[in-house]
């Protein structure tokens, strides 16, 4: 069997991993990488982006579908829209590709060999890749100095329902050939209302099942609010303090809170109820490495228990989220290039493709309270905002978090339209230490959605100006 | 005068609680460093808990009987310069003394102005808390008092609010944010403030100048131990483990010998070469062991089996290039000091060029170490396992002795030596090293039998 001696090695080449060898690669760290499937894990395969690309897509039928119905005040008319969904799939597969393939290119650019296989932990040291079937190569040890585990994260999955037939993942859901015509959605979280949106958008009967009292339980209710009403203006039945008890032919037993039992005709059962840490199946257990849950623990400086062994992303729990596990794959590399980093973000953003959109940054104001923290909070309606009106979205706020004493911003939320965008300027003034001045006395461009950043700065101050 | 409060130690195993039983000082009390001011139970023991300060106490943390965990208030005292506690919580708790402490309202005022003076001269705020009486001119900034003497400046769990830039460059400088003060709106540390923080620990508060000669270095060094540095660390690790080592010293009057060594390098230096002390000695040891062969001996203390040898093979410990070696002179019995010296140079030279054989390295019965010059005045050798005995020679200086009632200069060396307990009782290795002595003070004896 063929070895291979590194000084790197990187167990998965999603957004931790890719991201920790492009950085090693431009550190002069001899670095491999081992991937089974694409590069670009679950973030650029089967995640982020084409969900994204579909919620596009959907969006834009939507339009259509409206302006048909003759019912925009904006005079548009379009005959019978509709939608061929295998050539949709065909376009977001082709992003993919086009992503994944380039960060294929990133990381030869840095010189990090890639090894394509599923890699099995022998040792802290040790790996051995077994290739493809198929692929005619030959299984390769891999011997290394330093092992980063990024191996992810799975959709977590119902045990009484388990996925196949009619009950699928959100991987499976980013690949129908055709629109279902009844959906069920087990989940309110951000996924599963991502994409219940989506396929409402494109003509499906939504129904979301969720067992919380609400919907998005992570979420505080003024943020929800909107998407609460956009849901029953989209006609998405939600059904909250529901259990679901499996599926019955092709019907999902559900249960209300008052013990009432009942089932909903479905398609297609989309099951969204999170997803965990992938730390089975690849001789992970070898090390046994010390847990957090059902996360591998790492300190500060996503080092295990096991020196020298070090674990990103999803692996490590939550948040799950890709801007997180790139940032924490860059540290490790420059740590193990022998400079001194700590994972001490100021804030890690969050952001939900709902209809409208929600983003957080930071603290909520229920949070900073939680915290002993006196802080006032403030928040400024899109519609007061010029811009939202001229997108027919009037619909959301911005809300700015700040300490009472200094003025300390601690944290940012807005839900509307768009407002994904704000999250960069969220961060950045989260992490520069900004006041609620700083924000308040920069001058923002007019007409845009970013004004309600700064009069929600003003007004948190008390003299906001157009409201 | 700043405030420095004493929490209750962590005294280990798990234990959570400590109650104290007596208290050794009171409020008002002056103590010294080190001075005993409580002691505190555990299940397991009374431990007497010292102060780390000099100063006054100004409250205590509990009665006596009351438990407290660890990790609490114990004793608060007042303490000349910065104290342990930034005046800002410093001010939050009631404190009996009025000393020490800015006005309210100038705790509450914004920084902004304080933060311009305080830019261009750091050290300035760190000697402003120590006056007495409260100064309205001077606003100290009371977040950033203390800045000089590495106190925290913030409350405990307070994090140092800095961009992400700025803390980049902290950790590449090796710089704990937690110690710097921020001049920025809301305590920001700016990059400003980093270069006058790593300023001031460059050349201390006092004049605020670039002083490379006392820089704090932050660097940290990691070296595989490999190889014969492996070696080493094995066997004096299993030597210390294993062998309950005793040393002896003994003083010992060359004078005769160096004047005999000086004479016959006279005479016969030229023909057969310079003789050191070392090849004297080693005859000295030859000689001794006729009458304490259990010296040259082997212990295999896994099989209890004693192995003394008739032959000397003198192990001469040498340092090289990569780390010591003890290239052994073989049957040292059969050399006269002239042998010994040069098969001492042809064994030297080959452990520090690499070419040492492994028979030239190993099987030696007994050790001499020897610094040369650099000798001291004693040494604690580590016996070159499985041998029983090590004799270290250590240097030789002028010393007034007493002889015959007059004090003379004498030659004087001290012979440091160290033996196996289990096998060699003191009464013999003191033998054994005054039989050394007897034969180097009587240097004709050497030659003469």
């Amino acid at each position: 069997m063929e070895t291979i001696n590194t000084t790197l090695l990187i167990i998965g080449g999603g957004p931790a991993g890719y991201v920790a060898g492009i950085r090693a690669g431009q550190l002069g760290i001899p670095t491999v990488l081992v991937e089974g499937a694409q590069p670009g894990g679950t973030c650029l395969n089967i995640g982020c982006i084409p969900s994204k690309a579909l919620i596009h897509a959907a969006d834009e039928y939507a339009k259509t579908v409206h302006y048909a119905a003759q019912t925009s005040p904006l005079g548009i008319r379009v005959e019978a829209p509709s939608i061929d969904l295998d050539k949709t799939v065909a376009w977001k597969d082709g992003i993919v590709k086009r992503l994944t393939g380039g960060v294929g290119a990133l990381l030869k650019k840095q010189g990090v060999r890639v090894v394509r296989g599923w890699a099995r932990v022998l040792d802290g040291k040790t790996v051995e890749v077994q290739p493809h079937e198929g692929s005619g190569q030959e299984p390769v040890r891999i011997r290394c100095e330093h092992m980063l585990l990024a191996s992810g994260s799975h959709a977590v999955e119902l045990p009484f329902m388990p996925f196949g037939g009619p009950v699928i993942s959100s991987t499976e859901a980013l690949s129908l050939s055709e629109v279902p015509r009844r959906m069920v959605v087990v989940g309110a979280g951000y996924i599963g209302l991502e994409l219940g949106t989506a396929f409402r958008k494109l003509g499906s009967q939504v129904t979301v099942v969720e067992a919380a009292e609400r919907i998005l339980p992570a979420y505080d209710a003024d943020l929800v609010k909107p998407v609460a009403s956009s849901l029953e203006r989209l006609g998405v039945e939600v059904r909250l303090a529901t259990s679901v008890l499996g599926m019955e032919g092709e019907r999902v037993k559900v249960r209300d809170a008052s013990g009432v039992e009942a089932y909903l005709e479905a398609d297609r059962v989309l099951v969204a109820v999170g997803r965990k840490p992938a730390t089975t199946g690849w001789g992970l257990e070898h090390l046994m490495l010390d847990m957090d849950g059902r996360a591998v623990k790492v300190d500060e400086q996503c080092r295990t228990s096991m020196r020298n062994v070090w674990a990103i992303g999803d692996l490590t729990g939550e948040p799950m989220l890709a801007h997180r596990a790139m940032a924490q794959g860059e540290m490790v590399a420059e740590i193990i290039a022998g400079k001194r980093r700590w994972f001490h973000p100021a804030a890690i953003p969050a952001v939900c493709y709902t209809d409208p959109e929600i983003v957080v940054a930071g603290m909520s104001p229920g949070e900073a309270a939680a915290a002993g923290i006196d802080a006032i909070s403030a928040s400024f309606p899109f519609s007061a905002n010029g811009r939202a009106m001229t997108i027919e979205s009037t619909d959301g706020f911005v809300r700015v978090v700040a300490r009472k004493d200094n003025h300390l911003i601690l944290g940012w939320q807005a839900v509307g339209v768009g407002v994904a965008e704000l999250a960069a300027g969220f961060t950045q003034s989260i992490e520069l230490g900004a006041q609620l001045e700083d924000v308040a006395r920069t001058i923002h461009a007019h007409p845009t959605l970013g004004e309600a950043v700064q009069e929600a700065a003003l007004r948190a101050l008390g003299h906001a100006l157009h409201i | 005068m700043g405030i420095h409060v004493i929490k209750m130690p962590d005294l280990g195993e798990g234990i959570a609680e400590v109650e104290v039983v007596a208290w050794h000082v009171q409020p008002g009390d002056t103590v010294r460093e080190d001075q005993v001011l409580a002691d505190v139970m555990t299940d397991k023991a009374t431990v007497e808990i010292p102060s780390p300060v000099a100063g006054t106490i100004t409250s205590l943390g509990g009665a006596i009987g009351q438990s407290l965990a660890v990790g609490a208030e114990l004793i608060r005292l007042e303490v000349a310069g910065a104290g342990n506690v930034s005046a800002d919580k410093a001010r939050k708790e009631p404190v009996q003394s009025g000393a020490a402490t800015a006005p309210a309202e100038e705790v509450a005022e914004p920084q902004l102005e304080a933060v311009a003076a305080h830019a261009s001269a750091a050290p300035a705020p760190a000697a402003a808390p120590a006056k007495p009486t409260p100064a309205p001119a001077a606003k100290p900034a009371p977040a950033r008092s203390g800045a000089g003497a590495g106190a925290p400046l913030r409350a405990d769990g307070e994090k140092p609010l800095a961009p992400p830039a700025v803390r980049l460059r902290a950790w590449d400088l090796g710089v704990e944010l937690q110690f710097v003060p921020g001049s920025g709106p809301a305590g920001r540390i700016t990059h400003a403030d980093l270069d006058a923080h790593v300023a001031g620990r460059r050349g201390g508060a006092a004049n605020g100048a670039m002083d490379e000669r006392y820089a704090e270095q932050h660097g940290e060094h990691a070296t595989q131990i490999i190889g014969l540095r492996r070696k080493i660390a094995e066997k004096m690790q299993e030597a210390k483990r294993n062998i309950p080592h005793f040393t002896y010293v003994e003083e010992v009057d060359v004078t005769e010998l160096e004047a005999l060594r000086l004479q016959l390098n006279a005479r016969y230096g030229q023909e057969r070469g310079k003789l050191t002390l070392l090849p004297l000695l080693m005859r000295a040891v030859v000689l001794a062991l006729r009458s304490y062969p259990m010296m040259s001996a082997r212990y295999d203390d896994e099989a209890n089996t004693l192995t003394t040898y008739d032959a000397a093979h003198i192990g001469i410990a040498a340092q090289t290039e990569s780390g010591l070696m003890v290239p052994v002179v073989r049957h040292a019995e059969s050399r006269d000091p002239w042998s010994s010296a040069a098969e001492i140079a042809r064994l030297a030279e080959a452990a520090r060029s690499g070419k040492a054989t492994r028979d030239e390295l190993t099987g030696s019965t007994i050790t001499i170490t020897s610094l040369g010059a650099l000798g001291g005045i004693v040494t604690t050798p580590v016996i070159n396992r499985p041998e029983v005995a090590i004799v270290g020679v250590n240097r030789i200086v002028d010393r007034p002795v007493i002889r015959d009632g007059a004090m003379v200069a004498r030659k004087m060396m001290n012979l440091s030596s160290s033996f196996d307990h289990r096998v060699i009782d003191g009464m013999v290795a003191a033998q054994f090293v005054q039989s050394i002595r007897g034969y180097l003070e009587f240097p004709a004896t050497l030659f003469v039998e």
